[in-house]
């Protein structure tokens, strides 16, 4: 699968969630579906999944999504223990799986093509897990589980796209961001 | 009774935490304050307790509550924030954000000034903070746990960060 043909699926399916999304998957989610209710100021790597966290506890009646990246999971795995004890019903975790730290130049990740992410999601405790190759499946399912309660954590294995947004640093971590962030939220 | 030797509770902390409109608390244990706040914070009708794996987790869940209009705060080790300098420095720093921490001081042997303490990790907390620009008060006995409330307030009013350093094991 490619990520902006899975990302263009998203967003046609989330015209106007609340989508917390983190570098590489950032700039791509960004450039299909430019939204103000893109939260995107996640400061530090990993912690997308733990800002995604507390929007879910601090809001329970919206559905909160999250694109995290395999990099950036894997320097916060604790947070899938975290978020399964915590267990909010309204929290869907997407993991672009790409085997490398894309947005660090592209390295492999530790244990590229060994690790079973939805394992151990399912294993720390999520509701559902789900993991995807093949796009028909993915599209299939995928209303479905934006639907369900969660925590709900779907990997994609994913391929280069057909397109390579460049990375705006200054625009994730810019105060602009935030406070259309909080502006949107405020008046939806 | 001298300084040196006035209680600190943990019942002044939690009660501040309430006074501050404090409605989610995130954690990693700390042996410092672990029975004098977090065994009764687990029970208490009015804070909810999150327990996490890491602290730089309650970094970014602290930033996700505040952004869906919870106020939030963190207690922790200092060892925890030592190990959260990263989340720190963008989260709580250079995105002002009110992220509040209570961080206790792990074997304080100088709850007066932790500067003067013979333990590397307690000695550097103060020179660190300071030297990120980051507000922060000591928590020593009860008088300065009266002053935690407003700390927070203002916290929140001028959406800058706070650490509180915990420099003696609070009874519970």
């Amino acid at each position: 699968m490619k990520r902006d043909a899975c990302f263009q699926l998203l967003a046609s399916l989330l015209p106007d969630d609340i989508v917390v999304s983190t570098y590489s998957s950032a700039f791509e989610w960004l450039a299909i579906r430019p939204h103000p209710l893109n939260y995107v100021a996640v400061g530090a790597m990993g912690l997308a999944s733990s800002h995604a966290l507390g929007l879910a506890l601090a809001m329970p009646q919206r559905r909160i999504v999250v694109l995290d990246g395999d990099g950036s999971l894997l320097m916060n795995l604790g947070a899938l223990v975290t978020i399964a004890a915590a267990a909010p019903k309204n929290l869907i975790h997407f993991v672009s799986r790409n085997g490398s730290y894309e947005a660090n130049g592209g390295h492999p990740i530790p244990a590229q093509g060994v690790l079973d992410f939805a394992g151990i999601a399912r294993n720390a405790g999520y509701r559902r897990t789900e993991s995807f190759s093949e796009f028909s499946t993915f599209a299939a399912k995928v209303p479905t589980l934006l639907s369900a309660p969660g925590p709900t954590f779907v990997e994609l294995y994913l391929e280069p796209g057909d397109t390579t947004p460049a990375p705006d640093y200054e625009h994730i971590h810019g105060v602009r961001a935030r406070r259309e962030f909080s502006k949107a939220l405020a008046s939806s | 009774m001298s300084q040196a030797h006035s209680p600190l509770s943990g019942a002044a902390i939690l009660g501040a935490l309430k006074a501050a409109g404090i409605e989610y608390v995130v954690s990693v244990p700390d042996l410092t304050t672990s029975e004098g706040v977090l065994r009764p914070l687990a029970t208490d009708p009015q804070l909810k307790l999150l327990r996490v794996c890491r602290e730089e987790e309650a970094i970014g869940i602290c930033a996700g509550l505040l952004a869906g209009g919870k106020r939030a705060a963190i207690l922790i080790q200092y060892t925890g924030f030592l190990a959260s300098m990263n989340a720190i420095r963008a989260i709580a720093m250079e995105y002002r954000q009110p992220i509040c921490m209570l961080v206790g001081l792990l074997f304080a042997d100088a709850p007066e000034d932790p500067r003067q303490s013979a333990n590397y990790g307690v000695n550097r907390m103060i020179p660190l903070i300071e030297a990120m620009g980051m507000p922060y008060r000591l928590a020593r006995n009860d008088e300065d746990a009266a002053g935690i409330a407003p700390a927070i307030t203002r916290a929140f009013d001028l959406s800058e960060p706070l650490t509180v350093l915990i420099t003696r094991y609070p009874s519970a």
